[in-house]
């Protein structure tokens, strides 16, 4: 255990760039690294991906392991295991983090059965306990009622998946530089169980809550489907996304895609309207850090209104039509003046 | 083929309580059920069973009363169940838990083959989706994660074609059998139980193998002696402090509410920029 060394981030890459969480998880890292006094080192596989090192650097690595290969131009468990396990047995690290994305999650399940270490899932809070080197992972535990300190106290390294959305990024240094360490990929295609055979993008009107500045939320409360199609329409006018509490989704009032919270997406639009949504902390684990949150409930004492910026104690059904035509009116208003001013 | 279907019975977390207090569970009350994505991927195991013919059989490792779950199982419409239950597996983290599902598997494959794993998501007590792969890597099959639809199986060249979801599309994906798959809800919806499975369902006994039935195995890699993660602490969500009340009647609050954001016009340039 002593041999483990270093803070390490798994560099996940997507069509030639580095994904969002991957350099939160650099910003994060940067910290633990500090702390302990060792190197942030990233982990970049793919195919011709060696052009991210400087963005690496940029956003806090001291080094960079690289694997380049043709074989890793889509992400497949087999391979990129492979090549990640290659890294961590020679270069044993104490503590490796991946976003815990689809691909991150996958990779480090296999990665952390092979190293027949430690993993701690979904993970939304990150320390160090700098004389036993321990690193506190905390994740929402029991659907997010409460939060459980993870410690993996004699296996090495110490792994954890984290929430994107969670940590922050640092500001870019730019012309940042540091040590790259290029190892070949011993694989060869015929040896490999799985192919991808495509990739297809959703085209169809994509959803991209993760990414929308507004966001227009509704829960139980809006009683029935036909109360909730206000959500929708409030969500139109303000050109939001709709979101949901998990209950609704249950109900079939929407599809499962809409979901925010624990088992459903994290997200931190500019604006989130949480309307009849009681703030149960699955759901607040997934819309707390947006940027302003304008909750309407009916109960005064609804959890959802410790997250808020602005509370609305009041009847949804009643307030959102009344709602929904005051913005019509404004926005129309902003929309004249605007044109008049550019004329 | 012989379709295996991992599941595991789960506190129900969707209405378990947090004693604020003592920041612990109260547990009191709460019904054990069988695991909400687990439901799933036996629904896809007996849909898949249904196309191509052969046999379901479930394993889980959990407490004697699980058996409960595994008749549920059944009523979905499983064959077999097979449950391993010790005192030993108790406490396990999803590394041990892996490793003595691992084992139970290797037990299977004496009796037959396995053609397809194919487990839930993830769990709702442990919510972490580990598992799954965990078990893939030690059988050393290749594991297929978030698949939202079989598309394709052909038996005689060991071939399966599945569809998996991706953050921002899906992607398809060929894999040779024996393969391990876990499954979104979105794969299928969980039928109605016909009746003769229910039937069957109330006195089914599944297999129940303790840790002595199973072959080599090291007893340091399981249940909580073998678990490298430990549960250091449990504490109460960071409290929110809560924000500004609008008050007023319901129209009165509304254009309060219009009149905060449109003083925030930077929260509407994409709005704008349409404009």
């Amino acid at each position: 255990m002593e041999n483990n060394r270093g803070v390490w981030v798994y560099m996940e890459q997507k069509e030639g760039r580095i994904v969002n969480v991957s350099l939160e998880l650099l910003g994060a890292g940067r910290k633990l690294a500090d702390k302990l006094n060792v190197p942030l080192s990233g982990v970049l596989l793919g195919d011709k991906v060696k052009h991210l090192c400087p963005t690496i650097f940029e956003y806090g690595a001291d080094e960079v392991y690289v694997m380049d290969d043709p074989i890793l131009k889509n992400y497949r468990t087999e391979s990129f295991m492979k090549g990640v396990n290659h890294f961590a047995e020679k270069y044993h690290p104490e503590i490796f983090l991946f976003g815990a994305t689809p691909n991150g999650k996958d990779l480090a399940s296999a990665v952390a059965t092979d190293l027949c270490t430690g993993l701690t899932a979904d993970t939304t809070m990150l320390d160090v306990e700098v004389e036993t080197r321990l690193l506190e992972a905390s994740r929402p535990a029991f659907g997010g009622n409460i939060m459980a300190t993870i410690l993996c106290k004699k296996h090495r390294p110490q792994m954890a998946t984290v929430r994107p959305k969670v940590m922050k990024a640092l500001q870019p240094e730019m012309g940042s530089k540091g040590k790259i360490i290029e190892e070949p990929l011993d694989v060869e295609e015929e040896n490999l169980r799985t192919k991808v055979l495509e990739i297809v993008k959703d085209t169809k009107k994509k959803l991209k809550l993760d990414e929308a500045d507004i966001i227009v939320a509704g829960g139980k409360g809006l009683v029935d489907e036909k109360g909730f199609a206000l959500i929708h329409e409030l969500a139109e006018v303000l050109g939001g996304s709709v979101g949901a509490s998990r209950d609704v989704v249950e109900a079939g009032w929407i599809g499962h895609d809409h979901q925010i919270g624990q088992t459903g997406i994290t997200v931190t639009p500019k604006i989130y309207f949480a309307i009849g949504i009681s703030g149960a902390v699955q759901h607040v684990v997934g819309m707390k850090n947006s940027e302003l949150i304008i909750a309407i409930n009916k109960d005064a004492n609804a959890p959802i209104f410790d997250a808020s910026t602005y509370s609305v104690v009041g009847d949804a059904l009643e307030i959102l039509p009344i709602l929904i035509e005051e913005f019509k009116i404004a926005l129309k208003q902003e929309e004249e003046e605007g044109e008049v001013k550019h004329a | 083929m012989h379709i295996v279907v991992c599941v595991k019975q789960v506190p129900d977390t969707r209405i378990i309580k947090v004693n604020p207090k003592t920041n612990t569970l109260d547990r009191r009350g709460i019904p054990a059920i069988l695991n909400p994505f687990d439901s799933h991927a036996v629904e896809a195991g007996v849909r898949l069973k249904e196309k191509v013919g052969g046999t379901v059989s479930v394993l889980s490792m959990g407490p004697p009363n699980a058996v409960k779950m595994i008749r549920k199982c059944v009523e979905i419409g499983a064959d077999e169940g097979y449950l391993i239950s010790d005192r030993f597996f108790a406490g396990a983290d999803t590394l041990a838990t892996s490793y003595a599902l691992y084992k139970a598997f290797e037990k299977m494959l004496e009796e037959k083959p396995v053609d397809i794993i194919i487990c839930g998501k993830q769990t709702i007590d442990g919510d972490t989706g580990q598992v799954g792969p965990g078990i893939a890597r030690r059988l050393d099959i290749p594991p297929i994660t978030n698949v939202i639809e079989i598309k394709e199986v052909d038996e005689k060249a060991k071939k399966v074609v599945v569809k998996r979801k991706l953050e921002d599309g899906y992607e398809m994906i060929e894999s040779s059998l024996p393969c391990l798959l876990t499954v979104e809800k979105d794969i299928n919806p969980v039928s109605y139980s016909p009746l003769p499975n229910m039937i069957k369902a109330a006195r089914y006994e599944p297999t129940i193998w303790k840790v002595d039935d199973l072959n080599d195995v090291d007893k340091k890699q399981l249940g909580l002696k073998g678990s490298p993660t430990i549960v250091a602490k449990m504490f109460a969500p960071p409290k929110l402090e809560g924000g500004k009340k609008i008050e007023g009647n319901a129209e009165q609050q509304s254009k309060q509410i219009v009149s905060l954001l449109l003083e925030k016009p930077e929260l509407f340039e994409k709005k704008r920029g349409r404009a």
